[in-house]
């Protein structure tokens, strides 16, 4: 990810702000420029999600791209948001306790880093929903 | 002072390495630095936490705990001596990650164990004299300690937030007070992976001379005396300075116990005298008084009086405990504990 990229998406990658349509009520996650149901005649507003979901599907990744090797083995899985939207993200929790309809909340971590003089990018992953 | 904490927030990585399993790398004797130390484990930062994120984390708890809209904070200052960048301010991120942007100003501190309770007494200043309506003061870090060196026993990871103003406080910041000298008892160039300290000197020309005297001015300035106070804290560094400290002040064990959370966590470094405050609001009554005393190398200790007020009630359980952040810890082996803290070089 280049820093021009990642700093255009910042907010939406730090809170999970996305989209909302106001005429049709559709979320979306990352934000769109129109809804894709109402085209021309949907009212597109900004939205932070609330940042709880459940896991969908997952896996783990063994064998990793390079910027991810240190990590592995890792949970990578979609997560539905309450609100509707279907995201792909990392799961921070055991690996034995990983499995579909897992409740989940956001968490703000390290996404990654161009390299050890770069930029280090943050945003959000996701952990077992625990309550305070 | 009509200034006070309006919210607070913690937070501690989940993973934990005990005393033994590092002691059982380097040859030494786990009973006798579980004795001297009084340390039994500590906290681990994941892959993917460093100061950053335990700030972020710590300073939305903060802001969840009291319900605070995060427009009103004018100024938020990150106390931490492992910022990830040199340069480009660890409270840019927060101030972004909490919604708080761009009406604001915003700096890190830094002064060893101490930049957290400094950036309070800033935004004490700011908020008491209506510069700002809210600031927000963060100690966290991800301290190092090198292989093999005794700070490896010790140096843990965790944060804590603190949002300061004049109205709808949890507690009332009576006064505080500072102790200051160049004393180099511990530090760390520009460049360098881990710090370097003067061993035994870091006890008395540093921690005791610095914290009893901060203490002493704090309760002579106000009228006070340990026996006036509920509960006290001081710097942790590990369980045993503390509890000497105390002793020499005139403070019980039953006063310090709440806050003492070294022995399951770990030295936090900027988080550290802070954690130990919120332990102890968790479980504080309205009308309860407390004391605190943080101590950084370099040298310096900040003192605090503080009352905490009937509010506390209201918001005490919408946020993390620290008893909770503490509890179910995943432990690690010494080996995943390298890798973690960076210190496998690929």
């Amino acid at each position: 990810m280049s820093v021009p990229r990642f700093w255009r998406r910042l907010k939406n990658l730090y809170n999970l702000i996305g989209t909302h349509c106001s005429k049709c009520g559709g979320y979306y996650y990352p934000p769109r420029n129109m809804c894709p149901k109402c085209r021309r005649n949907g009212l597109v507003v900004p939205f932070k999600f609330k940042g709880v979901g459940e896991v969908v599907t997952f896996t783990i990744v063994h064998s990793a791209a390079k910027d991810f090797a240190k990590n592995t083995p890792y949970i990578l899985a979609i997560i539905k948001l309450d609100e509707g939207p279907r995201l792909t993200s990392q799961v921070i929790c055991n690996h034995n306790d990983i499995h579909i309809g897992m409740k989940v909340k956001s968490a703000f971590r390290k996404l990654g880093e161009e390299s050890e003089k770069g930029m280090i990018y943050y945003g959000t992953k996701f952990v077992p929903l625990i309550d305070p | 002072m009509n200034v006070g904490i309006v919210s607070y927030g913690a937070y501690i990585p989940h993973y934990r390495i005990k005393i033994e399993e590092i002691a059982k790398v380097w040859g030494d004797d786990a009973s006798s630095i579980l004795d001297g130390l009084m340390i039994y484990e500590k906290s681990v930062p994941d892959m993917d936490e460093d100061t950053i994120t335990i700030a972020v984390e710590a300073a939305r708890h903060a802001i969840n705990r009291a319900g605070v809209d995060p427009g009103r904070i004018g100024a938020i200052f990150t106390g931490s001596e492992s910022h990830p960048y040199a340069v480009k301010p660890t409270s840019t991120v927060v101030a972004e990650a909490i919604g708080a942007t761009p009406n604001l100003t915003v700096a890190d501190f830094e002064f060893a164990c101490k930049a957290g309770t400094a950036a309070i007494q800033a935004c004490m200043g700011l908020a008491e004299s209506g510069i700002v309506d809210l600031g927000m003061a963060i100690g966290a870090d991800v301290s190092q300690g090198a292989p093999g060196d005794a700070l490896e026993y010790s140096a843990a990871a965790g944060g804590v937030a603190y949002v300061i103003g004049k109205n709808d406080l949890i507690a009332n910041i009576e006064s505080t007070y500072s102790f200051t000298t160049d004393t180099p008892d511990f530090w760390r160039r520009e460049g360098m992976p881990y710090p370097e300290h003067g061993g035994r000197f870091t006890g008395e020309p540093g921690y005791f001379k610095h914290v009893t005297s901060a203490a002493t001015g704090l309760m002579k300035r106000i009228g006070t005396k340990p026996s006036d106070y509920n509960y006290a804290i001081f710097h942790q560094p590990n369980g045993k300075f503390p509890t000497r400290v105390a002793k020499i002040l005139g403070f019980s064990n039953e006063q310090i116990k709440p806050g003492l959370v070294v022995p399951r966590l770990g030295n936090t470094y900027s988080g550290s005298c802070m954690m130990g405050l919120a332990a102890t609001l968790d479980i504080a009554k309205p009308g309860d008084r407390i004391f605190m005393t943080a101590f950084g190398s370099g040298a310096g200790s900040d003192a605090f009086s503080i009352v905490v007020t009937d509010r506390i009630d209201e918001i005490r359980n919408c946020a993390p405990s620290v008893e909770k952040l503490l509890s179910n810890p995943i432990y690690m082996d010494y080996a995943t504990y390298a890798k973690h803290k960076g210190k496998i070089k690929l």
